[in-house]
């Protein structure tokens, strides 16, 4: 379809209810927002990543989807930074009753979802809607959404989805699917439809059958674009990281982090909150609020007697090898995605896939995999 | 002579030692009994023995001049009691006092000596356990020193 | 924007329910432990296996994970708390009549039944006999189905014995095999003085074929394990209970991670060997 029906389609999502969200431009970045229509997109605007370096710049043309990722991720709107999960109401006899948190959230429709990030959003339903206990409030957000993907074309520099089998290309959990073909003399959006509702969607946009060259042009995106990957995971991560707990690279890495949090902030999986209990003036209410939280954070693993993981080492340890190793043993899969985010907006620019390289190469010096 | 063998036997702390040798610290030893209160050596009196708790309670006890004993440790049952007289000077550092009715294996120390440098074997073996035993009263000493009940949580008890 | 039915019936698991307490009892002198008796303001109290634990709330204040204590015939719960932070704090000055919020019981059970037909070594140190004290209760139900029962319990000093009517009360019987110890004696202490890893040592246990449990600060459960590895316990018949930061005990806030195990969850209780690790690596 014509990159212009955007238009259309954010216009119907909104007349169906949906609160669109998507990526625009703002403050030299691109972030999710709400969108009002076509003209909310970063029309030709590209970003640059690299290890603690983010810049945007113009494009020489007017690809809508010309970027990769910023610093927000859709787990702002699934799993919002302050959540309240109860209302706790004082009696008179001395007891209290509790009431649900908050009123039900909005339908959103997310625009320009990456195959990073809907692995992403698959990894959290993984740990709020596929433990024992799940979280109704996001799986009541989850249940509402329309996904609208974006296949990338041209990986960031910190991208590495390749390597952790997430991209650059969706093949499913999206409603509707996008590659947008950009060149001389052509741009066109080539979309398909990934649920019945994406179907009855794109019933509603003005769209035809992609043309065999239509077709050809975005097979030839989906070759390429796993070529030019920023970066890449070894493989064995998982298996690297639980050998090396005691390994010498952390003391080393610690000395450059700065323990900021960065990291858990941007990326699109961690799932790190705190509790905070809020009684109002009177006393007569409190709220029970979940708040985003990181295991950089003293608090995190505070005990009486002060933090268990008292050194920036431990803590850098426990976030890279809760990522990449024993995530697997929770849930089943990595908990990267390979989005590129935590090296992009590290500001020492600590890059996750040299951490691992690093730790790899003086692990496989030594009998028996342990590092020294 | 032979009780006294039976009983060296059984304690895993004599567990590997020669037959010979056994027999050897069993004729050393003679079965003994404390009353409650009674005194088994003082602090700086000649280390000629060490014993064998074999039943009852011994309170290891030091003093600091002006200041009552205080009781540092105490020893039961299947417990060794004495590694004072292994080395110079000799001399007792602490003193033991039975806290209830106590029996006790005594082994006599200056003859054990003689028989240990007469035949390195015996003196290693015995070593070897006497090392085992000073660095768990050491590292006893340490934990209790440390205050490990002090400030921390424990089995989600506060 | 829909919850099915069926999940609208179960409690919001973030909520806290009322529950009043019944009574408080001082455990120590200056009352630093103390000890609820609590019952649901409705409802009953739920099943609780000995080794789970509670998130105790106080409107205003905050939520704590308190293990469960005991169990009551009439359908209270037990919970032996100590004064150390905020919330515990605040605790300390709450009467009979009080309401609080609970939500529970979570977490994983001492293997009372995998004990049975052996002998049980239990090793408490300090409030850690409040987690196991189940444990005994339990037993002490079915006597004879365990082997021998020995009991080793230490504290800092005389003073900071918990459960005293109860520990005399033990100690007295003959089916029960139960030391006491502490770090430092009083003048008129005639009981053992010393860590109580050296009541573990001395014996007195079939160490081939006991199962043993272990509760207390982390340091004292190590050299626990070590002296019952000793006494050719089993490491993985040997049992401990571990402690983290607690905040939702349902998995979700990431708080509690030993490695790959959430202690609210995957714990607290644990087979010692799973555990290694945690002993062994500085602040994993």
């Amino acid at each position: 379809m014509a990159p212009e029906e955007m238009e259309s389609l954010i216009r119907l999502l909104s007349d169906d209810g949906y609160e669109v969200v998507g990526p625009t431009r703002r403050e030299g970045a691109i972030v999710y927002d709400r969108l009002q229509g076509l003209n909310d997109l970063p029309a030709g605007w590209g970003d640059e990543h690299g290890p603690g370096h983010y810049r945007l710049h113009q494009r020489d043309d007017q690809a809508l989807f010309g970027y990769v990722v910023g610093p927000h991720s859709w787990k702002k709107y699934l799993f919002p930074p302050r959540e309240t999960l109860v209302r706790v109401l004082r009696r008179e006899d001395g007891g209290f009753e509790t009431q649900p948190g908050e009123p039900a959230p909005p339908r959103r429709a997310f625009i320009g979802v990456r195959p990073c990030e809907l692995a992403a959003i698959g990894i959290q339903d993984r740990v709020f809607l596929e433990q024992s206990v799940r979280d109704r409030a996001y799986g009541a957000r989850r249940e509402g959404v329309f996904l609208v993907a974006v296949n990338c074309a041209e990986p960031g520099g910190t991208c590495f989805c390749t390597s952790m089998g997430t991209g650059p290309r969706a093949h499913a959990g999206f409603d509707l699917g996008l590659t947008e073909v950009i060149g001389v003399g052509m741009h066109f959006l080539v979309i398909e439809a990934g649920s019945e509702a994406g179907e009855a969607m794109l019933v509603r946009l003005d769209h035809r059958d992609a043309s065999e060259a239509e077709r050809a042009a975005a097979e030839r995106i989906w070759q390429e674009a796993p070529k030019h990957m920023g970066r890449t995971m070894p493989g064995d991560a998982r298996e690297v990281l639980a050998g090396a707990l005691e390994h010498p690279r952390w003391a080393q890495t610690a000395e450059r982090c700065l323990s900021c949090a960065n990291c858990t902030l941007v990326c699109p999986t961690c799932f790190c909150a705190q509790m905070e209990e809020l009684p109002d003036l009177e006393g007569n209410a409190s709220e029970r609020v979940r708040l985003w939280d990181s295991c950089f954070n003293g608090e995190h693993s505070y005990m009486i007697g002060g933090p268990h993981r008292s050194t920036v080492a431990a803590r850098y340890r426990q976030w890279l090898t809760h990522k990449l190793s024993t995530w697997h043993t929770q849930f089943g899969s990595s908990g990267c995605v390979g989005c590129g985010r935590c090296i992009t907006w590290c500001p020492v620019g600590i890059d996750i896939t040299e951490e691992v390289a690093a730790i790899r190469a003086t692990a496989q010096g030594k009998a028996g995999g342990q590092g020294t | 002579m032979n009780e006294l063998l039976e009983i060296l036997k059984d304690q895993p702390f004599f567990e590997g030692l020669r037959e010979a040798d056994m027999r050897l610290l069993a004729a050393g030893a003679s079965l003994r009994t404390f009353r409650a209160d009674e005194t088994l050596f003082r602090e700086h009196e000649e280390a000629a023995a060490f014993y064998l708790i074999r039943s009852g309670r011994v309170a290891l006890e030091s003093r600091l001049p002006g200041r009552r004993a205080e009781v540092f440790m105490t020893l039961g049952q299947g417990e060794v009691l004495g590694w004072s007289w292994l080395m110079p000077p000799y001399r007792w550092h602490y003193s033991a006092r039975a806290l209830e009715e106590t029996h006790a294996v005594h082994f006599d120390a200056p003859a054990l000596h003689a028989c240990m440098d007469r035949d390195p074997v015996l003196g290693y073996a015995l070593y070897q356990r006497f090392a085992a035993l000073i660095v768990q009263r050491l590292q006893a000493a340490r934990l209790q020193a440390m205050d490990i009940y002090g400030g921390g949580d424990v089995g989600l008890g506060g | 924007m829909s919850v099915s039915a069926a999940e609208r019936q179960i409690p919001e698991p973030m909520a806290p329910a009322p529950w009043r307490i019944l009574d408080v009892r001082r455990e120590v002198a200056d009352g630093e432990v103390f000890t609820w008796r609590l019952r649901p303001e409705s409802g009953v109290a739920p099943e609780v296996r000995p080794g789970q634990f509670n998130m105790l709330y106080l409107f205003g204040v905050g939520e704590v994970a308190i293990s469960v204590s005991a169990t009551g015939d009439d359908g209270s719960l037990v919970h032996t708390i100590r004064a150390v932070g905020s919330v515990t704090r605040t605790m300390q000055g709450l009467r009979a009549g009080d309401v609080v919020g609970v939500r529970g019981p979570f977490g994983s059970a001492w293997p009372v039944e995998a004990a049975e037909g052996r002998d049980l070594v239990l090793a408490a140190g300090g409030i850690g006999l409040a987690p196991l004290r189940p444990v005994i209760h339990a037993v002490l139900a079915r006597r004879e189905a365990f082997g021998r029962v020995l009991i080793c319990y230490g504290a800092r000093s005389p003073r900071d014995l918990i459960f005293r009517d109860e520990l005399a009360q033990w100690q007295a019987r003959a089916d029960l095999d139960v030391r006491v110890t502490v770090d430092r004696g009083t003048a008129d202490w005639k009981g053992d003085v010393g860590v109580v890893t050296q009541l573990i040592d001395r014996g007195g246990f079939d160490g081939r074929n006991a199962l043993a449990m272990v509760c207390g600060p982390e340091v004292m459960m190590r050299f626990s394990a070590l002296s019952l590895h000793r006494r050719g316990v089993a490491p993985e018949r040997t049992f401990v209970s571990m402690e983290r930061s607690m905040r939702c005990a349902l998995g979700f806030c990431g708080h509690c991670q030993i490695g790959p195990h959430f202690v609210c969850r995957d714990g607290p209780v644990f087979p010692y060997p799973v555990m290694e690790p945690a002993f062994r690596v500085h602040e994993l």
